[in-house]
């Protein structure tokens, strides 16, 4: 049973004073409903994530209580595309016929605040300043730059790429391009990394409505097929975020494994993809993920993105929509938005930033603590 | 210098403690050989269950580093600083030949002064005070400066 997107739903990502979390993922939800003519009653079935404003089940008190299916998903960076793959198989496997996944969060300001514990990590990690998710980015590009020969140019070029994208953007939040200087002069954070090379936590909502892909034409004149969903999380060897130790023979990233299954489940390759959001936490993440998904070898990025292979009019435009950096980084929301930046895309309506020559396949990926991936493979 | 009775480690079974040479422990599976830090009960790489303890190597090479450049969140954080007196600090991943690869503080918070294959120590010291007693734990530092 194929599975189509057949109504997507956003709201603003950014800052909202005043709006919930909860509030805002009811917005894109309605706005998925409205966007396939569907109502609320409809849906069958939903997955909902959020890492940091609440239950989204909680939801159904606004949406209306009809009794259906709602679980909530928690899964990291992951948890959108979680609750999409969730969806997914609801769908394929044949239990369900229509249904939602939505995802939402309302993150306080700064940098991440972590559980060691919940993580399953000693309290002296983070008593000791350990557990921050930015230091383990800037040591993982740290090596591979050292591996790769891989210069800072590259690590500015993708921030001016994404914020570029961003102001093109009416949803994201950073719509202000910045200049070259602008990046490679900011506050050194994480070394090699810089204070904009960085997505930042802050608030959104997302919200997709899945069918049967032979009923996808009843709701959509525009369906976009979901063609693989995969979930893949780390095994041993991996150089993953919050590892205490690492073994001494590496393993290939969790995103390979969830790429490689991706593909193998559309059948189709890295060289057949139009289109790609690929998680960029911060410079140093989409540049080793062009290669963790098998999009060119390593070392290959700075000559990439010096030729610019990833801008929109590209041959594989990478995070047309800005990107966590331009966007922010609302947990629950995240993997979703860029699904519903690939959605526009395919149905070519992404107006000022859309990608040229109708584009027909499109990719998302995600990458989340305490390492897991989610990939998609969508065509319209 | 603090007596012993005024020292308490950061964590218990990290390293070994009160010791006049304190080594890191880890943990071997007993069928496959593998090394984690901390100790742990279950084999990561082989999923078996047979680990032993073992200290771990003193000295081993800079695999990968960083610098820390904020004031991290407390909690978790609980080190001695204030936002005015804040300094960066290193952070990195040090290999232990033939064992693993273990995250550390380090001494140093000089980018000019870190490269990745450069020769690291094991320093077991102070690292803030609290409740009037010592907290011990583990650093690298150059090999060069101890």
């Amino acid at each position: 049973m194929d599975v189509a997107i057949i109504g997507i739903g956003i709201h603003p990502f950014g800052r909202t004073e005043g709006v919930s979390g909860l509030e805002q993922g009811v917005h894109a939800a309605r706005g998925a409903l409205k966007d396939a003519g569907l109502e609320w009653t409809d849906m069958e079935f939903a997955y909902g994530g959020s890492s940091a404003a609440g239950n989204a089940d909680a939801m159904v008190s606004k949406l209306g209580l009809t009794g259906l299916q709602f679980i909530n998903v928690s899964n990291g960076c992951a948890t959108g595309g979680s609750a999409l793959q969730s969806a997914y198989m609801a769908i394929q496997s044949g239990m369900f016929d229509i249904g939602m996944a939505v995802g939402f969060d309302k993150h306080p300001r700064g940098a991440f605040t972590v559980n060691p514990q919940a993580g399953g990590l000693g309290k002296w990690y983070g008593d000791i300043g350990m557990a921050l998710t930015p230091q383990f980015f800037g040591m993982k590009i740290q090596r591979y730059m050292h591996e790769y020969g891989i210069s800072e140019d590259a690590l500015v070029r993708v921030a001016v790429k994404n914020y570029k994208n961003g102001a093109k953007n009416p949803n994201a939040w950073r719509r202000i391009p910045f200049s070259y200087e602008d990046v490679a002069s900011s506050q050194m954070v994480c070394h090699p990394l810089r204070k904009y090379m960085f997505c930042s936590p802050a608030e959104g909502a997302c919200a997709m409505l899945l069918c049967r892909a032979d009923k996808a034409k009843q709701y959509a004149s525009k369906p976009v097929f979901l063609k693989a969903v995969a979930v893949k999380t780390r095994q041993f060897g991996s150089f993953e975020v919050f590892s205490q130790s690492q073994a001494l023979n590496r393993a290939p990233a969790p995103t390979a494994q969830a790429a490689a299954a991706a593909f193998e489940m559309a059948g189709t390759g890295p060289e057949d993809i139009d289109v790609a959001q690929l998680q960029d936490t911060e410079s140093g993440a989409e540049l080793m993920h062009m290669a963790e998904n098998g999009f060119c070898e390593d070392g290959d990025q700075e000559k990439w993105l010096r030729e610019g292979h990833t801008e929109i009019d590209g041959k594989l435009p990478v995070n047309t929509d800005g990107g966590c950096m331009a966007n922010g980084e609302p947990v629950g929301a995240s993997g979703l938005r860029q699904v519903y930046e690939i959605c526009l895309q395919l149905r070519g309506e992404a107006e000022q930033r859309q990608v040229p020559n109708n584009p027909k396949t499109g990719y998302t990926h995600v990458y989340g603590a305490p390492g897991l991936s989610g990939v998609t493979i969508m065509t319209n | 210098m603090a007596s012993v009775a005024n020292q308490v480690p950061i964590a218990e079974g990290l390293f070994t403690w009160p010791s006049n040479d304190p080594r890191l422990l880890g943990s071997k599976c007993r069928d496959c050989g593998v090394v984690t830090f901390p100790a742990q009960s279950g084999c990561p790489a082989c999923c078996g269950e047979a680990t032993e303890t073992i200290e771990l190597e003193r000295r081993g090479k800079l695999w990968t580093w960083t610098i820390q450049g904020f004031l991290p969140n407390r909690p978790p954080y609980e080190g001695p600083e204030t936002p005015e007196t804040f300094k960066p600090f290193g952070v990195g991943y040090v290999e232990l030949p033939g064992q693993v690869r273990v995250e550390a503080r380090l001494k140093t918070e000089d980018p000019a002064k870190l490269r990745i294959g450069m020769d690291m120590a094991l320093v077991v010291e102070k690292y803030v005070e609290r409740d009037g007693k010592d907290v011990i734990a583990y650093f690298f530092q150059p090999a060069d400066e101890t």
